[in-house]
């Protein structure tokens, strides 16, 4: 087959884009394989079960791994209410008018403010405001309301994957527009919202600059007794371990364990919900 | 009764929606109220004339907000440099070239790019691409102003990939092929008819991702150096709006004039953020 030279320039020319995808891969392996490599040897079972001893130089990082997960568990607790709530009214009650419109362009613009801003908020609205100590809860309405635009528009799109004919059809037996939302809408789009609750709760378990100033502590060798008590945070910990300990050098093994633990963790929910995603997408044929 | 329950039902759900409202206006009016004492007593001209960023000076703090300004700019502008040509070369990958297969492995894969932590993506700048950075310039650290653009970049190239990668998506495919009958090469076609069509929804992408690049924090605290004086040039090390908040809000009194002056900042980059994504939105709102 004879090959012009138009066709090697255009296929030249074309390999750009190919090339722009490949850095975009490469530099994300590059990077998880990094924290692979520097951090498989530390991780351990003590290394995710035991409290940091020494200074934080030895031990493990339990007691952050623990308070994240609480942290994320409240966090979760404040976004479904709230995010289905505001799906809800999106999808069966709102109409085409001005009110609407400001709603949407709000909930599009809150998922564009910083989370340092969010961490302002916080600090501003519970601890100086409503004089809640900085702790768990605070920590988790903070996240709640960081990850609520995601929460709503992941709910929206997954009640409005339901056929407008089920809704019809009930409506039609003379069921109220509550019983319809309740009964016939909400249960089939439930494995779509908490899908995407869960994606956004693996976003929030990684955020570290909301949580700074309203709970996330340097050191507490035991867990939190209440909601009101403060907690050690993985990314916190990763952030202290690198920048803030006195002896950054002798940490950076725990450093590199701790960057692998959050970055599986989230990698695990994050990854295990895109697949899911993508399977209820088939069953569903939009979404 | 049952419509008085319906209707009680109905008001629920509509205060649900408007908590959106809610929160974005508490937010900005927070900022303002807490920051107002420190505008009342340093004054605008006071944030936006000086050139020093030094509130623990003694006797004579002074809070110029041009050095951390200026430090988000270079950044973000680095960052854009890097993530303009390559997010948007992949997102013409991914819909115009790559097979179906390949699309649906590698769009998951940006898709997670997205959820990697920044603080994860600081900490490689400390100990990956700072000192390497260091090694290839000649100089004892790497934590400047390219180090934290290059991770930026990371940060808002998923963004950027997955916004413009729709508005490809979103063309007719006629446009393709009628272009490609016309006797236009694949690469002719993509520069000279798809993109300029997409032109509107890849300017949102750029205008989101630089959104997300000048709101990040954790990254730029860790990667940059920090040191908030005038940047002289990509190599010298920079305090970003985000990294001045996070570093010194813990570390001041309740009530002080720093402390309220950090919330100045805060609402300095409310506003930043808010026009770069109101720019983006309403291309996008005027496209649906």
């Amino acid at each position: 087959m004879r090959v012009s030279k138009k066709q090697i320039v255009e296929e030249a020319y074309i390999s750009i884009f190919r090339v722009c995808a490949f850095l975009v891969i490469l530099i994300i392996a590059a990077l998880i394989i990094h924290l692979i490599k520097n951090g498989i040897q530390v991780l351990s079972w003590d290394f995710v079960s035991k409290a940091p001893t020494e200074g934080m130089t030895a031990g493990g990082i339990f007691p952050a791994l623990a308070g994240t997960t609480l942290v994320t568990l409240i966090t979760g607790l404040v976004a479904l209410p709230l995010g289905v709530g505001a799906a809800i009214y999106l999808t069966e009650y709102a109409s085409d008018n001005f009110l609407t419109r400001l709603v949407r362009l709000s909930i599009r613009n809150l998922s564009g403010v910083p989370s340092v801003v969010y961490g302002l908020f916080g600090l501003a609205l519970f601890v100086r405001g409503l004089h809640f100590k900085p702790g768990l809860l605070t920590a988790g309405l903070t996240l709640g309301l960081l990850i609520l635009p995601w929460a709503i528009t992941t709910a929206e799109q997954s009640i409005k994957a339901v056929p407008v004919s089920y809704r019809e059809g009930a409506l039609a037996l003379g069921c109220t527009k509550w019983f319809v939302i309740r009964t016939v809408v909400l249960p089939p789009a439930m494995p779509g919202i908490l899908t995407g609750l869960i994606l956004g709760l693996a976003r929030a378990a990684g955020e570290t600059a909301p949580i700074l100033f309203v709970g996330a502590s340097f050191f507490i060798p035991q867990l939190p007794h209440s909601i009101f008590d403060q907690f050690m945070a993985l990314p916190y910990h990763l952030y202290v371990l690198s920048t803030q300990h006195q002896d950054i050098q002798l940490v950076r093994p725990i450093a590199y364990g701790t960057a692998l633990v959050l970055l599986m963790l989230i990698m695990f929910f994050s990854g295990g919900v895109i697949y899911l995603r993508a399977r209820l997408r088939k069953k569903y044929q939009q979404w | 009764m049952a419509e008085v329950k319906e209707k009680i039902i109905e008001i629920f759900f509509t205060l649900c929606g408007l908590m959106a409202v809610v929160v974005l206006v508490g937010i900005f009016s927070l900022l303002v109220k807490e920051g107002f004492p420190a505008l009342k007593t340093i004054g605008f001209s006071g944030f936006f004339n000086g050139d020093l960023w030094r509130p623990d000076a003694f006797g004579k703090p002074t809070y110029g907000l041009w050095p951390a300004i200026e430090g988000t700019l270079v950044t973000t502008a680095i960052a854009m440099c890097i993530s303009i040509p390559l997010g948007v070369g992949t997102s013409v990958y991914l819909a115009y070239l790559a097979g179906n297969r390949t699309r649906e492995i590698l769009k998951p894969v940006f898709e997670l790019l997205a959820s990697i932590p920044s603080v994860v993506i600081g900490f490689l700048g400390l100990v990956a691409t700072g000192p390497l950075i260091a090694k290839l310039t000649g100089r004892s650290n790497g934590l400047n102003a390219l180090n934290g653009g290059i991770l930026l970049c990371l940060m808002s190239l998923p963004t950027i990939i997955s916004v413009s990668e729709d508005a490809l998506q979103a063309l007719p495919r006629d446009f393709w092929r009628g272009s490609l009958a016309l006797g236009a090469t694949r690469f002719r076609t993509v520069m000279k008819v798809m993109i300029p069509a997409a032109k509107g929804g890849i300017f949102a992408a750029v205008m989101l991702g630089m959104g997300r690049a000048v709101g990040e924090t954790m990254t730029v605290l860790m990667a940059t150096g920090n040191v908030g004086s005038f940047p002289s040039g990509i190599l010298s090390s920079v305090k970003t709006l985000t990294a001045t908040i996070a570093s010194e809000l813990g570390e001041v009194p309740f009530g002080s004039e720093h402390y309220h002056a950090l919330f100045v900042v805060g609402a300095a980059l409310f506003i930043f953020t808010f026009i770069i994504n109101l720019a983006g939105e309403l291309v996008i709102g005027r496209k649906r």
